[in-house]
């Protein structure tokens, strides 16, 4: 492989690699990761045993991992994606079939000491995949119809396998993660023009199809939409949540609350306030300046790795690594305008922040790509 | 795939064109989500700070102590008792059946209400309070207290509620007060929060529910924090309420007790006014009821037992009943012929048992008074000297002089369902019936039989502006909060004072004339002695065969079929200070069966006690001695005994 045969004597070996690995990414990752414990603690009422503790000890174990994964050579990870890709889709069919089904929608598989999301791991693995696909790639052939097709097929099957769940929100998040690949790979942008069109104009046919018999979403996802667009029409049924969260996040103001002063949160007014909501806790106890700051936090994760992907000149190490940071950037972005009234509730955690062990893990496994991107990248 | 080193350049600069795009736009989606914030957290904060108060905090309120009722002399006649129950919290209690059934060794519960509770629990959150045994008996709240340990969950609860101490004796004045129901937020359409709380008493009948405003008071209110399943956690403030407004009444209830114990089993009704002030001193409707069932909440039995009485004991005949006067009208009459002029008081008309008009035969209840004059028709109660005195008349003459007397006029007191009665007239006829007022309507109206319709207070106030030549009005609520409220100065009606006179003269014939309809009434104390007239009114028609078969005794009809027995006097006669007016339903002639209870009445009010003997005539006192020692003194029912359960 070219990529071995010029630049292999630059790689570091052993325990210098860990003198390349990305420290200020590791800085902020404890960083929002800390938030998260301080903010779990608070929404427990003082809790440390109930949701801090067992997300510290998550975050530990998820530490371990992104190093051992840095610490594996980037070529090994560009031939481990097609693997890892297939592993996802089975497990996803296996769910499907045997699944555990809880809170209603999610569905996991009981491994003993840890449910597993596989539809988190989807979003890596698909990731990996368009990377290792795009570095396989004639660069001449990017652009053609045939090969749009393929990683758009790959695209599309976990997608479809996750909606199947239902989970509307990492079915988004997967879609938009894969396209940002896609488009960092250089696909002409017509491509992205059309698919923009044909989604609104699906959008416009889903909208239509209700109460039709070939109506396309269930009852609830199109009450999920009535409630978003209008969340004071059902204050205390489906809107319920949405306007309470609003009411925490606003009410905090400039400075917030104080730590465990936060009355919607502590008074039970807040849905899911540990996972999905735990954003409108931060604003309510700390305010503005504590939200924007998470904020800053979240984008500066996204700005190390999208200056990490720039400087790398490997192909799939920067495709990974943007495709990542896109991946990252969705989750905490979709999460925001969830909470703040600006897209529909679609359940997606705040990572690294929201109390969880899949999120945590594959995230962490993700950074840890990123790392061994960087690692080994070539010099 | 083999890549030259021109394609990895040409794909870094792809990449990084592309990934600087990305950039771009993923800087602006974090732009707009950090404009949100600075909106929602700058802009609308005070909106959404005021939401989260609104959500934490939760008002309750606090019933006010509903004002109490006093009568004439300051003794309590409804009042509020403090009102024990036992409640129970499902989570606090845990295993609810067996701290039931500890509960019920030491508690009489019962079953239907506990049924309730249960269902009530089941049905509210589970740190809700529920009451499980109300009105219980301060043995058995002690009992609770003292076994709390092995009661967990299981509270005391100390409330106020209404009792009635003299319980019947008032009960038709005060009325009485009940949960408020749906049917009265619909009738009331009051938006007093306090109605929104249940089981919350409000008066249902009778001043309680006419005063009902004055009594109620205002709600205080607490402010309390919520969370989001309304469970309380702590009291923020408090602002108490204002108690409702206490209220004397011009009753007198000893008097009042007198009246309903000397009805005995009659079915009576009886108004007895000052006719200085027009205060009410008693207005008493027997039989009566214990309004302390309808607070507890009465019982199917009983209060069918209440509507299947023949005498209607839940009716308040004072006020909404309404009887033919019978002679008790005839002094109306008489005035208004006197008035205009129409007769001299020392004109005769002749008596022979009936007269004849229009080839129909008007009968007088006696075979022939002979030669009658104004004051011998009064004395004796001549019809047929009536009947004269309404052809020379006419309806309209009647009916405008009755008017002044305040017949046919609904005074404005606090009691429920007050009559008009009915002053007929040419006029009314003709509207209500549709047909043309006849000759013989008036002779009817002249004897206070046909049409004519009075209430006892009426006939009251008839008889106290007969004895003092004013428009008395009569009133029952006499001070407000220790505000006493203002006695009008009553107006002359505008009679001549010498054909009052003779009307007076002829009233005081009328017991104290040994000829006399209620002679047999008469009060022997000098300064007590009454003037009055006795009515006995038809409830059926006396048919002309029936006539010539000789007329059946009340005593052998049926109740239902009997006259009506009136009486209507003043006392003292020479000075007059009270006035009053009986009527005993079926209760056959007015001489004998009203006229002595009357008597009684005023002598125990001008007395203010059982009257001595002496007031009576010689050959009544033994008769008059058994009747009060066989009273049945009507007992006071004692806050806190009678109205508990245990």
């Amino acid at each position: 492989m070219t990529y071995l045969e010029y630049r292999v004597q630059h790689v570091p070996t052993g325990v210098r690699k860990i003198l390349y690995l990305n420290w200020p990414l590791v800085v902020l990752l404890t960083a929002v990761a800390g938030v998260g414990f301080l903010m779990l603690y608070s929404v427990a009422g003082g809790n440390l045993e109930r949701w801090a503790e067992p997300q510290m000890i998550r975050f530990g174990a998820g530490l371990a991992l992104m190093f051992a994964v840095a610490m594996v050579p980037i070529w090994f990870w560009r031939n481990m994606a097609a693997v890892a890709y297939a592993v996802s889709i089975a497990l996803l069919v296996w769910v499907e079939l045997f699944g555990h089904v809880g809170m209603g929608a999610q569905r996991w598989i009981n491994l003993g000491f840890i449910l597993l999301q596989p539809s988190e791991m989807t979003k890596v693995a698909l990731v990996m995949v368009l990377a290792a696909y795009y570095d396989w790639l004639d660069l001449r052939r990017t652009s053609r119809p045939l090969f749009v097709l393929i990683p758009a097929g790959l695209i599309l099957l976990p997608t479809a396998l996750v909606l199947k769940q239902p989970d509307l929100g990492t079915a988004l998040l997967l879609m938009l993660g894969g396209a940002a690949v896609m488009f960092a790979a250089g696909v002409h942008w017509l491509y992205f023009a059309v698919v923009v069109g044909l989604g609104i104009g699906a959008v416009w046919v889903v909208l239509a199809s209700r109460g039709q018999p070939w109506q396309l979403l269930e009852d609830y996802q199109f009450r999920r939409i009535d409630t978003f667009l209008d969340p004071s029409s059902d204050p205390l049924g489906a809107g319920y949540h949405i306007t309470q969260a609003k009411i925490a996040l606003g009410s905090g103001g400039w400075t917030g609350k104080g730590f465990m002063q936060g009355t919607q949160s502590r008074l039970n007014f807040l849905p899911e306030k540990h996972t999905d909501f735990i954003f409108t806790t931060l604003a309510e106890e700390f305010g503005f300046v504590g939200a924007f700051s998470l904020l800053v936090l979240y984008v500066l994760i996204v700005g190390f790795c999208v200056a990490a992907a720039l400087t790398n000149k490997d192909r799939f190490a920067s495709l990974l690594t943007i495709g990542i940071a896109a991946t990252f950037f969705l989750y905490f972005a979709v999460n925001m305008a969830m909470v703040m009234g600006l897209a529909p509730v679609v359940g997606v955690p705040l990572p690294l922040v929201s109390y969880g062990g899949s999120a945590m893990i594959v995230l962490m496994a993700a950074f840890g790509l990123v790392q061994s991107a960087q690692v080994h990248k070539p010099r | 795939m083999r890549r030259t080193p021109r394609d990895t350049e040409e794909s870094f600069r792809r990449v990084s064109r592309r990934s600087l795009l990305l950039s771009g736009a993923m800087a602006a989606v974090a732009g707009v989500l950090a404009l949100r914030m600075r909106y929602m957290q700058g802009e609308r904060a005070d909106e959404f700070r005021l939401l989260a108060e609104e959500n934490r905090i939760s008002i309750r309120l606090i019933p006010p102590a509903r004002g109490q009722i006093f009568d004439r002399n300051g003794v309590l006649i409804a009042g509020n008792e403090q009102n024990y129950r036992i409640v129970m919290v499902r989570e606090d209690a845990r295993d609810v059946p067996a701290v039931i059934a500890r509960l019920r060794e030491l508690v009489a519960l019962d079953d239907a209400e506990l049924e309730r509770a249960l269902r009530e629990m089941e049905r509210r959150s589970p740190f809700v309070p529920v009451t499980i045994a109300d009105r219980v008996s301060w043995e058995a709240l002690s009992a609770v207290a003292l076994n709390a340990p092995a009661l967990p969950g299981v509270a005391p609860e100390v409330g106020l509620s209404r009792i009635y101490p003299f319980g019947p004796d008032m009960a038709h004045v005060l009325g009485y007060v009940g949960p408020v129901s749906d049917y009265d937020l619909n009738r009331l359409d009051d938006p007093d929060p306090l109605l929104q709380i249940p089981r919350f008493q409000i008066g249902k009948i009778g001043v309680e529910a006419r005063l009902e405003r004055l009594l109620r008071g205002t709600a205080g209110t607490r402010r309390i924090e919520v969370n989001a399943r309304g469970r309380v956690l702590r009291e923020l403030d408090r602002r108490e309420g204002e108690a409702g407004a206490d209220v004397q009444l011009t009753i007198d209830h000893r008097l009042q007790n007198f009246l309903l114990a000397r009805y005995g089993e009659e079915s009576a009704a009886m108004v007895i006014l000052d006719v200085t002030d027009g205060d009410i001193l008693a207005i008493a409707s027997g039989p009566s009821f214990d309004p302390n069932l309808f607070v507890r909440g009465i019982s199917v039995a009983d209060y069918q037992a209440l509507m299947a009485h023949d005498h209607r004991p839940l009716a308040d005949k004072t006020v909404q009943g309404t009887y033919p006067p019978g002679s008790t009208f005839k002094m109306l009459v008489a005035l208004a012929a006197l008035e205009a002029g129409l007769v001299r008081p020392d004109e005769t008309v002749t008596c022979n048992g009936f007269r004849e008009v229009g080839g129909r035969r008007f009968h007088c209840w006696s075979r022939g008074h002979g030669r009658v004059n104004l004051h011998k028709s009064l004395v004796e109660s001549c019809d047929v000297y009536y009947y004269e005195m309404a052809q020379r008349l006419g309806i309209d003459a009647i009916a405008a002089m009755a008017r002044r007397f305040g017949l046919g006029e609904r005074f404005d007191l606090p009691m429920s369902g007050i009559a008009e009665g009915l002053v007929p007239s040419v006029a009314w006829k003709a509207e209500r019936r549709g047909e043309t007022w006849r000759v013989g309507d008036t002779l009817n109206a002249s004897i206070g039989q046909g049409y004519v319709l009075a209430s006892p207070l009426q006939l009251a106030v008839m008889t106290a502006r007969l004895a003092t030549g004013k428009a008395v009005v009569p009133r029952l609520v006499k001070s407000i909060n220790g505000v006493e409220q203002p006695v009008p100065e009553f107006a002359d009606l505008g009679i001549t004072p010498n054909n009052l006179r003779l009307i007076r003269r002829a009233m005081e014939g009328v017991v104290n004339e040994g000829r006399g309809t209620a002679n047999g009434s008469r009060i022997l104390a000098a300064d007590k002695k009454m003037a009055g007239k006795t009515g006995t009114s038809q409830v059926r028609n006396i048919t002309a065969a029936e006539r010539a078969r000789g007329v059946v005794r009340n005593d052998q009809l049926p109740w239902n079929r009997r006259d009506h027995a009136l009486f209507v006097g003043y006392a003292p006669m020479d000075a007059p200070r009270l006035a009053a007016a009986l009527v005993v339903e079926h209760g056959g002639g007015g001489s004998a069966a009203a006229a002595p209870i009357v008597r009684d009445a005023i002598l125990f009010a001008l007395y203010g006690e059982i009257p001595p003997l002496a007031a009576y005539p010689e050959s009544q006192r033994a008769r008059i001695r058994t009747m009060f020692e066989t009273l049945p003194v009507l007992e006071r029912i004692r806050p806190g005994s009678g109205a508990s359960r245990a």
